[in-house]
């Protein structure tokens, strides 16, 4: 199915066919692209980015790449092919066909996960709008922009929804989306990682590792949905987030790459030392890992949440490759081991599993972030340095849930609040570590050129040479 | 030559490199044929499964995925070798030598090219050791156009043309049914060099004029793409406007199989369409050049073409003596006269067509587009039925023997 750009809105889902339709999203594009002119990356209005653009769904047209001007990028809405004949894979209306409308009595529900998804789109586009103006080459410029437009996609990906889907509540649900705003006091986003700031380009690169990745996890999980249009919107989102986990995992490995050279290249680890190179010592960047690691944790939501048992019963939200799990898809029944704290320690307890799903969704996450922490390990060891980055505790510096309560360390100890704030900068970056980090940040815009703090790609975008001009300023 | 020939079998092994891939799992939900898997380490691909259908390529966030070495087929990395792997291994040299220099998009179009054979053949007993990779893209040699000649008539719908290209003193000594590749100059849509393009030898060993290092190519300007639709070819159009004295980038020699026999009484049976005729003109004219050597064998010919218009070298070829080869025209496209393909052609001289087959001295050409390949299986099929022989016996037999040799595009 190829998608029309000759038309305003670029779609696979013919929207041309349904005249009111394309009204209302025609009424929310200029909304849409006013809240980019101000609230989008700074000082691109005139830039050519070397973009991919999705021509088609089919893989072949999932990455057309060229030049683009950013404002001019064809945000469309694309759905992925539909599957024959498919059903409801879990809860309790397992077997019937999948809805291809909105159910009635799970209309308000389903409207709030629409919402809670859409909002972090537009919210990291606006934590990360400065990072251009410090960028540490072309080519990190341009996969920031990718990762803007893509998250701009998203937002058109759950507006469609929402028009198509909810009415006159769809349309005002849309329109709060561009008015809720990253870290503002009076009207903030949604979830609390998203109204944090990036004010770095670790910081961009540890947010799009762990933080996008639990985007991947929710939209996976989007993805079993009963709702056909919602679970194909999704399938298609989740070959763009790939990209994102992707700029977040080089990124940081490449930041440790270049730390490690210099370490073998001066025999130290002293970070007093290599902080006078210039580059970030593998302390500060296991702080970084820790306070995205753990924000990311809250945004799984309550250990024990009977919302999560009721969007699952009810078909609306399935776990983690559902359809893969070789049991009921009922989980009536079944238990799930959560943390408490036991006579002052952390200690397990057996959940209802259908209560536990944002737990268990949380360690399927832990299970792939820690594979790529230990990615990055592989790459200190190849440089002979003895040094090993590694996951906090899940309940490390938790916000919500039970564990809020508690104060624990990386290693899942429970500490006195003494203890906690005696340590809190050795275990999260401090004031000092953020400071420094800012200090690094300088631009770099020349062609093949990369800031001391960073090594360079291993391989270029669409496999381009390293010294392509991946950014063209005007 | 025994049936249990060994062939050695390079193949274009897809291989994904952990120290890039992400393990986003991308590739393994795109793969058609279910050739990608992972467990908790790596993502891995399949040999066994793999058809290098590229359709993993464009969604891979990484470009991890796009890792090829070329390997013999019973060598090819098991998918437990994969996974234990922290890094590629670097390329390996292949039991097939020299094979290993040769480019990927070389191994890739060839392996496509020579699928309707069965792998990779071997070459007849007789053949002449062929030269290979003397010419890299790195460090291409430089050949200049002495002639450029259109072959089809004026007013026919497609232009093919005879180019010759000379060598100077540079060393490039092919055989009849190798290969050479073409860079064409400057950048792609994407920014980035050609890919070669390869094309036949049209003329024999000594060259297009003997004892001048040249020689021959058999080039028809690409207007349209297989489906019909306008487009039009980057290196066929190159050297279709190239004049006299212009310099040409040239790569290879290619091919180790697709070679004519030597000995006396050796016979060919060549199937060819349009510019499917480059090998068939230069084996044709290695043996007009020895005719009075009175060596023996036959030579027995069928080419189809839209018209007689579009055939190259019709002209030259109804000159040859009949006694020297046997000539069979088939024509798609004639006003008046009913649709005729080669395949029509071989199930009507179905008796000789057997008659050769049987004869352990010959030996089997088909080259030109894919869409021939089945067909003409068919219709040896058929003539092998209606003479008392059976195909499906045969045809091991002769790719085991190295007297069949298939190259369609």
């Amino acid at each position: 199915m190829t998608i029309d750009y000759s038309e305003k809105i670029p779609n696979n889902v013919d929207l041309a066919g349904n005249k009111t339709l394309q009204r209302a999203l025609l009424h929310w594009q200029p909304e849409f692209l006013h809240w980019w002119a101000d609230m989008g990356p700074e000082g691109t209005s005139n830039v050519d980015v070397y973009l991919r653009t999705a021509v088609s769904v089919e893989p072949k047209g999932w990455a057309h790449f060229d030049y683009v001007k950013m404002p001019d990028y064809r945000w469309g809405i694309f759905l992925a092919p539909a599957e024959a004949d498919r059903k409801v894979n879990f809860g309790a209306h397992k077997g019937e066909p999948a809805w291809q409308e909105v159910p009635g009595e799970y209309r308000a529900n389903l409207r709030r996960l629409i919402v809670t998804q859409g909002d972090t789109e537009p919210a990291s586009v606006e934590q990360q709008r400065h990072l251009g103006l410090t960028c540490p080459s072309l080519y990190d410029l341009r996969n920031l922009f990718q990762v803007n437009v893509e998250e701009g996609r998203h937002l058109w990906a759950m507006v469609y929804l929402l028009h198509a889907h909810f009415g006159r509540d769809g349309r005002e649900e849309a329109e709060a989306l561009l008015e809720r705003r990253s870290g503002d006091a009076d009207n903030p986003r949604i979830l609390g990682a998203f109204n944090e700031p990036t004010p770095d380009w670790l910081s961009f690169f540890m947010f799009t590792f762990f933080t996008d990745r639990d985007g991947k996890y929710q939209l996976c999980s989007l993805a079993e949905s009963g709702f056909d249009p919602l679970a194909r919107t999704c399938r298609f989102m989740l070959t763009e987030e790939a990209h994102h986990m992707f700029v977040g995992e080089s990124g940081v490995g490449r930041v440790i790459q270049r730390t490690c050279e210099a370490m073998a290249a001066s025999r130290t680890d002293d970070p007093a030392t290599l902080r006078a190179q210039g580059v970030i010592d593998l302390p500060t960047i296991q702080r970084y890992l820790n306070l995205h690691f753990s924000v990311t944790m809250d945004l799984f939501g309550s250990d024990v949440s009977s919302n999560a048992a009721t969007f699952y019963t009810t078909g609306l939200k399935g776990r983690f490759d559902e359809t893969k799990i070789p049991d009921d898809h009922l989980l009536v029944g079944a238990t799930y081991p959560v943390l408490e704290i036991r006579d002052g320690r952390l200690a397990t307890a057996e959940a209802p599993a259908l209560n536990a799903l944002n737990e268990k969704l949380r360690d399927d996450y832990i299970r792939d972030a820690t594979a790529g922490i230990e990615r990055w390990n592989k790459i200190i060891e190849k440089q002979g340095v003895a040094f090993r980055l590694k996951a906090p505790h899940k309940a490390f510096h938790r916000r919500i849930g039970p564990l809020a309560a508690a104060n624990i360390d990386p290693d899942g100890n429970v500490v006195s609040a003494a203890e906690w704030a005696a340590s809190v900068d050795r275990w999260l970056p401090s004031a000092a570590d953020r400071v420094f980090v800012a200090s690094l940040m300088g631009r770099v815009a020349a062609p093949g050129r990369y800031a001391n703090w960073i090594a360079p790609p291993a391989r270029g975008i669409n496999n381009q040479p390293a010294d392509f001009e991946y950014v063209r300023f005007n | 030559m025994s049936d249990g020939a060994q062939t050695v079998e390079v193949i274009r092994q897809h291989l994904i490199d952990p120290e890039i891939c992400i393990r986003c799992n991308t590739c393994e939900e795109t793969c058609p044929v279910k050739a990608v898997t992972h467990d908790a380490r790596n993502y891995v691909v399949d040999p066994a499964k793999c058809n290098s259908c590229n359709e993993c390529i464009a969604p891979c966030p990484t470009g991890a995925i796009d890792n090829w070495r070329r390997v013999d087929r019973q060598k090819a990395y098991t998918l437990d070798e994969q996974l234990s792997w922290d890094s590629l291994p670097a390329q390996q040299e292949t039991d097939a030598g020299a094979v290993a220099d040769t480019p990927l998009e070389v191994v890739q179009f060839t392996a496509e090219a020579t699928a309707g054979q069965g792998g990779t053949a071997v070459p007849p007993w007789s053949a002449a050791h062929p030269y290979t990779n003397l010419y890299t893209i790195g460090r291409p040699a430089l050949a200049t156009v002495t002639g450029n000649f259109r072959l089809t008539a004026d007013g026919a719908s497609s232009d093919i043309r005879h180019l010759v290209l000379d060598f100077g003193g540079a060393a490039f000594p092919v055989l009849e049914g190798q290969t050479i590749g073409i860079i064409p100059p400057g950048l792609d849509a994407a920014g980035k060099p050609h890919h070669v393009r390869l094309y036949s030898v049209a003329s024999p060993r000594e060259g297009e004029r003997p004892r001048y290092n040249n020689l021959a190519l058999t080039v028809k300007r690409v207007t349209e793409d297989h489906e019909g639709k306008p487009v039009l070819g980057v290196a066929s159009n190159y050297l279709c406007d190239r004049a006299k004295g212009d310099r040409v980038q040239v790569v290879g020699p290619y091919g180790t199989t697709f070679l004519m026999p030597n000995h006396p009484r050796s016979s060919l049976l060549m199937v060819c369409t349009g510019t499917g005729s480059a090998p068939m003109r230069a084996m044709t004219e290695r043996r007009r050049r020895r005719i009075a050597l009175n060596e023996g064998g036959e030579l027995m010919l069928f080419f189809g073409a839209r018209s007689p218009d579009e055939l190259p070298y019709c002209g030259p070829l109804l000159k040859l003596p009949k006694e020297f080869i046997d000539i069979n025209f088939a024509f798609s496209r004639v006003q008046g006269d009913p649709k005729r393909y080669v395949q029509d052609r071989i199930r009507e001289r179905g008796a000789d067509v057997v008659r050769l087959l049987d004869d352990p001295d010959s030996y089997v050409y088909i080259c030109g587009l894919k869409d021939m390949e089945h067909g003409v299986d068919q219709a040896f099929r058929d003539a092998c039925r209606a003479h008392g022989a059976d195909w499906d016996r045969r045809l091991p037999e002769l790719r085991a023997q190295g007297r069949y040799h298939v190259e369609t595009y």
